[in-house]
């Protein structure tokens, strides 16, 4: 079992799971993205976004998660995967993937999970599975 | 018109051959604790006699952007001159209580992190300097980590050459093959940092890397 932490966290009585389609975002600049999701996981929720962010927009994401340790009450950062196609489509699927992706704007085949990392302790991962350990 | 031509044509002609002349920035990322420093001091040591900076057991023992100038690396025959720049390892989430396992004192601890999360805000923002970057991954470690990808996804849309460096192969745990198989698209060199093992391949592929730029 996880051993037990700091008693601030114990505080945390619940979350939910927060799913948000593309469609939703695929309009919205980086600024207005990350605010959104960050919105989301300070109010200690998961949030499983349909696509996948521009890797500037994940490491700008980092970035300003990372200027709020500290600044924000228990706030100790974020947990992030992009789950996606594991490469091993054919060159035809692979094709139809590029004209969907290209047509959408955005890679409709990922799934970007983003938590509070006061409650996802962990998002592992290989070719295999995907975990989500959860810190209780 | 013609005169603007020249103009043109020499002006390219001069800045390719001082580009071509300047030390190429070459940096060091990856997660915390994978053996950036270690790598960065292997090299400083080998070429300049002096090390880099000081390595630990405690993540984030790097907090601040490192830098080497005039790095004169010889190889088989050829020299290049690098600047190198060690980066603090790249997280997304930094929590004291961590340091307080290796017996770190809590006010310590809190200070650590408080400069750790400075570190990764500085790593991020130097990205846009780099000539060419290795990516240190421990070799013991889990290569499917978000960080890993985000910082070769940052790298590619940068078009900055990268190197994957799998570091401590000199231990029993490690598996290069894992990371070959996470990263099918890259060459990675397997070393060890500490023991000093491979790196003449490592010097081979920043050559390479070089040529890219």
């Amino acid at each position: 079992m996880v051993k037990k932490r700091g008693k601030n966290i114990g505080k945390i009585k619940g979350f939910a799971i927060q799913f948000i389609p593309y469609s939703e975002i695929k309009n919205l600049n980086s600024d207005e993205r990350i605010r959104k999701i960050l919105e989301i996981v300070l109010g200690n929720n998961i949030l499983m976004l349909q696509g996948k962010l521009l890797p500037e927009e994940e490491t700008r994401l980092i970035g300003d998660t990372m200027a709020m340790i500290g600044h924000i009450k228990n706030f100790r950062g974020i947990e992030l995967a992009v789950i996606s196609g594991n490469g091993d489509e054919g060159f035809f699927d692979r094709m139809k993937k590029g004209i969907i992706n290209t047509l959408s704007k955005g890679d409709l085949g990922a799934i970007t999970i983003i938590g509070p990392a006061t409650i996802v302790k962990e998002i592992k991962r290989n070719p295999r599975k995907i975990e989500l350990l959860l810190n209780r | 018109m013609v005169i603007k031509i020249f103009k043109n044509f020499f002006g390219r002609v001069l800045s390719g051959i001082f580009k071509n002349k300047r030390d190429v920035k070459l940096g060091f990322y990856g997660p915390p604790n994978a053996g950036k420093t270690s790598l960065a001091n292997r090299i400083c040591k080998d070429f300049t006699g002096e090390e880099m900076g000081s390595v630990s057991k405690v993540p984030h023992e790097t907090r601040h952007v490192q830098f080497k100038e005039k790095v004169e690396i010889k190889h088989k025959g050829k020299t290049m001159v690098f600047k190198m720049i060690d980066t603090p390892g790249i997280s997304t989430k930094i929590d004291y209580e961590d340091f307080l396992k290796f017996k770190v004192k809590k006010k310590d601890a809190k200070n650590r992190a408080k400069e750790a999360t400075q570190g990764v805000i500085e790593s991020i923002k130097w990205l846009d300097d780099m000539d060419i970057v290795v990516v240190v991954l421990d070799a013991t470690e889990n290569p499917y980590n978000q960080v890993n990808i985000t910082i070769i996804g940052n790298l590619v849309a940068r078009k900055i050459p990268v190197l994957i460096v799998a570091n401590k192969i000199d231990l029993g745990k490690a598996d290069i093959k894992k990371i070959e198989s996470a990263f099918p698209e890259y060459e990675v060199v397997g070393i060890s940092a500490k023991y000093g093992k491979n790196l003449e391949e490592f010097y081979e592929s920043i050559f390479e890397l070089s040529k890219k730029i």
